[in-house]
């Protein structure tokens, strides 16, 4: 009975909602109609994408080719460990253990870092080559106007997608503060299960982009 | 835990597979395509279902995600539906550069 009285008096429930349970429902309603609109978002590049990619089939697989694989596929391993430390955050947070929490996060927060790291890498070393978007490239080879084509693409996509982590590191740098304050109990942890949600899309539009950009040009 | 880490392992697997399957040559270029996109469909599956939790959540926030697939789906389609039946007018990449330039 007094579990019930504990969570209608949460000091987090906002006024306008009756309960707790409703807010976070709310909550996570608010959250997936975000993400569908960032599926659309990034889905207006990937439609993109494949109109070129067919119709400059042959630039597209040159282009490709200059995209260093393993470095994709490090990427590729690092978001989804990622990934996996933060449902694992998102689990120690359920069942109120907060220094697991905190450490899940850094975890998550150092592999959003290493992700970016490896990225800046394979960036320096494209713009060294000159294979930059649009009519900036000057990588030449074989119909260079469809390659210029392929980068735009690249840069367009895993740059949105960078721009994505970046935002997540942000959250998560928040959460990492907030849960060091012990703020997230098992009654308490919207923050943290919504930026999880928010993060695997990240990782999710990721596992499109490797094989597409990386893999099959 | 146990659950989460499974499923980290059959992504990673996967993972390696879809490497190891890009080398091969499977007859079509097209066939690459389609088992390139089919282990990513079935890795973003695992994630959706399993670390976002939509196995058991609420089905209202799987079918509002499932709503934003259907709808890039339709995007997808009707699109190249569109190019493929274009009369010779079409988005060449000078064209392209041009836009580019002007804007």
């Amino acid at each position: 009975m007094s579990d019930s009285t504990t969570t209608a008096h949460n000091p987090y429930l906002q006024h306008h909602y009756a309960e707790m349970e409703q807010q976070v429902d709310a909550g996570k309603i608010g959250m997936w109609l975000f993400l569908a609109t960032e599926v659309l978002l990034f889905g207006g590049l990937f439609v993109g994408f494949a109109i070129m990619s067919a119709k400059h089939h042959e630039a597209f697989k040159l282009a490709h080719e200059h995209l260093d694989r393993s470095l994709g596929a490090l990427n590729t391993v690092v978001l989804l460990l990622s990934s996996f430390t933060m449902v694992m955050a998102v689990d120690s947070a359920r069942h109120n253990r907060q220094k697991a929490l905190v450490w899940y996060l850094v975890a998550t927060l150092t592999l959003a870092g290493v992700f970016l790291g490896v990225k800046y890498f394979e960036y320096s070393h494209k713009f060294h080559l000159g294979l930059l978007p649009g009519k900036y490239y000057a990588g030449g080879g074989e119909d260079a106007v469809g390659q210029a084509m392929f980068f735009s693409f690249y840069f367009m996509m895993t740059g949105l997608h960078g721009f994505h982590i970046l935002g997540g590191i942000v959250v998560i740098a928040w959460l990492i503060r907030r849960s060091i304050r012990g703020v997230f109990t098992s009654a308490y942890n919207a923050p943290v299960d919504l930026a999880g949600l928010y993060w695997h899309l990240v990782d999710m539009i990721w596992i499109y982009l490797f094989p597409l950009l990386y893999l099959i040009g | 835990m146990r659950t989460y880490a499974i499923i980290l392992g059959i992504l990673l697997v996967l993972t390696a597979i879809t490497v190891a399957a890009s080398g091969i040559h499977f007859g079509s270029p097209a066939i690459n395509v389609v088992v390139a996109l089919g282990i990513a469909s079935l890795k973003a599956s695992l994630v959706a279902l399993f670390f976002m939790h939509l196995l058991h959540d609420k089905p209202l926030n799987a079918l509002i995600f499932v709503a934003g697939l259907v709808f890039l789906a339709l995007f997808l389609i009707l699109t190249l539906i569109d190019v493929d039946f274009r009369l010779p007018v079409e988005v060449t990449p000078t064209a392209f550069l041009t836009g580019l330039r002007l804007w």
